[in-house]
């Protein structure tokens, strides 16, 4: 029997939807029996969400105040502390999973597999190195626990229609009090979400200004997508950091992802190769984008964007 | 003294187009160019940032690998580290080893912050850090854009999914460097003739007492599958035609 705890990631009362997408990697697991394990203040509602996540056996909810804004130091020793008797601990690999999983395995001196992206055995992974040059499958020594980090865009949702049992656990942990939380600057968006949504408008340095780059948003609104944006487009400051796709932004899949002005360098397209069908639009017909697209047309994105919304 | 300790990582540079042995038995490595990891680079000119605003007496970089990581040693002895030390291994050591072989350079040299990458470009990892701070049961700001230090405590900037986060944490900590933290400077010439003369201590995992423990057994390499090239368009009506016909829009 492998038991796999999950890490549940939600804000805003919200659960996240990678949570049901590392329900469908654990599943991928022989013998698998999975438990979702919510840190909130006052989480019953998404206790209550991940117990209908299709494939779930338990979900185990700590209500803390201080499980709310999610600060790694603070979750870490309390997963630590709930992982007992589970073989694996999973988290996504969002930046709330990345910052807070390796934490875990140390505190559990397990080691951890980064990026899973498929699951071979209980013990055996493949995960991508080299932004994305590289495939290596590793398999973990010995008997101890594994912690890992999923890739979210190697896997689908697992469905609705599940009816676990949710159960309310007291932990006595000591918490630190050396972490403080201050803020967060949320662009509060009614759009799609970048690292879910079916279609994806990315927009480059090519743009040229912040001002330009409404040009993106603008198509993006047209046809529901989400908008995305360069490294270099970021550092620029055309776009925040959270649409930053890549080796170091999201990894996204979307089935339509539509780059304009983007070059296309390597730690871009690490971000976007599990994407159905790639759109590039650049004025370089040699630009690296166009060996991995699908459609590629080459010309001045400021009059091709329009022409694009006038055939729409 | 206010120490800071850096972590540097050798790794084949950024601009190298990695290759899959044939065999999968590894990354072709022969005559490929070596560099800091970039991300460490930005962790180092934070540290030096911080020095060179009063808020710390003395940069430390430090380094497991192989000989050769003196190279990289020494380019951040020229950035403007003060001394460095290099635990030498030809093991391809794993991030529990790393975090444990800085947590017992931590013990040595009791700094108020350390400072690494996010993650090393080689592996994608993402861990030593964290690990680091739990085993020293310290706080972390990971993804760090912006620290500003404020006597005993900082406040950190985080790039996280949802856009920036800012969090305060007690010293010492940990923090890790994200892409927009700063713009590394320059090593110029002079300062690669006086870092010959600063201090490099080479030591090794038996003297540091760490156990270069196997983990993940790595089984093999293999190359992605590659893309297609697809088709051209040859303007804006037929491309909306093309993605219309799929059921894209």
């Amino acid at each position: 029997m492998n038991r796999i705890l999950i890490v549940a990631e939600h804000a805003g009362g919200k659960l996240n939807a990678a949570v049901a997408k590392c329900v469908s990697c654990a599943a991928s697991m022989p013998d698998a029996e999975i438990t979702i394990a919510v840190l909130a203040a006052g989480g019953a509602a998404i206790a209550q969400a991940a117990a209908g996540i299709s494939g779930v056996a338990r979900v185990v909810l700590v209500d803390h105040p201080a499980n709310e804004p999610a600060l790694a130091a603070v979750l870490a020793p309390q997963v630590a502390r709930l992982a007992e008797g589970y073989s694996h601990v999973f988290g996504p690999s969002t930046t709330f999973g990345k910052d807070l999983m390796p934490r875990i395995a140390a505190l559990l001196d397990a080691a951890q597999v980064s990026d899973v992206m498929s699951v071979e055995s209980a013990r055996r992974f493949r995960r991508l190195v080299y932004a994305g040059n590289a495939i290596v499958t590793v398999e973990a020594v010995g008997d101890r626990q594994i912690v890992a980090t999923v890739r979210v865009a190697s896997y689908q949702a697992a469905a609705a229609g599940g009816s676990a049992k949710v159960e309310a656990v007291k932990l006595d942990v000591a918490l630190p009090a050396h972490t403080r939380f201050i803020s967060v600057t949320a662009a509060r968006s009614d759009r799609p979400d970048l690292q879910t949504a079916s279609r994806v408008v990315s927009g480059g340095r090519a743009l040229g200004s912040a001002e330009n780059f409404a040009l993106i948003q603008r198509l993006a609104d047209r046809i529901g997508a989400a908008i995305g944006a360069s490294r270099a487009a970021v550092d620029a400051g055309y776009a925040p950091n959270e649409l930053q796709v890549g080796q170091t932004g999201k990894i996204i899949s979307p089935e339509l992802y539509i780059a304009i002005g983007i070059s296309g360098a390597i730690q871009h397209l690490t971000g976007i190769k599990d994407a159905r069908t790639i759109v590039a639009i650049n004025k370089d017909a040699e630009a690296p984008i166009f060996e991995i697209a699908d459609y590629g047309l080459v010309g001045d994105l400021f009059s091709l964007i329009p022409e694009i919304e006038k055939n729409l | 003294m206010r120490r800071v300790l850096v972590g540097i990582k050798r790794v084949i540079d950024y601009n190298v187009r990695v290759r899959v042995r044939p065999d999968g038995s590894g990354i072709v490595t022969d005559g490929v160019k070596m560099s800091i990891n970039p991300f460490d680079e930005i962790a180092l000119e934070e540290a030096l940032r911080i020095r060179e605003r009063g808020e710390a007496d003395e940069v430390v970089a430090i380094s497991l690998g192989p000989d050769d990581t003196q190279q990289q040693l020494r380019t951040a002895l020229a950035m403007g580290a003060d001394r460095a030390i290099l635990v030498r291994t030809d093991l391809a050591v794993e991030p529990p080893v790393v975090a444990r072989v800085m947590q017992k350079l931590v013990e040595r040299e009791s700094p108020i912050i350390v400072i690494l990458g996010k993650q090393a470009i080689d592996d994608d990892c993402n861990q030593v850090g964290q690990m680091l701070a739990a085993l020293w049961d310290r706080p972390q700001a990971t993804c760090a854009s912006k620290i500003e230090i404020k006597g005993q405590t900082a406040r950190v900037t985080r790039e996280v999914d949802a856009g920036l986060e800012t969090i305060e944490v007690d010293l010492p900590a940990v923090f890790t460097a994200d892409l927009r933290l700063n713009e590394p400077r320059y090593v110029k010439l002079p300062d690669i003739m006086k870092a010959k003369k600063k201090p490099l201590d080479v030591t090794d995992l038996a003297a540091i007492g760490v156990a270069p423990t196997e983990r993940l057994k790595v089984l093999r390499y293999e190359s992605p599958p590659q893309r297609q090239k697809g088709v051209m368009v040859k303007d804006a009506a037929e491309l909306v035609a093309a993605l219309r016909q799929k059921g894209l829009v």
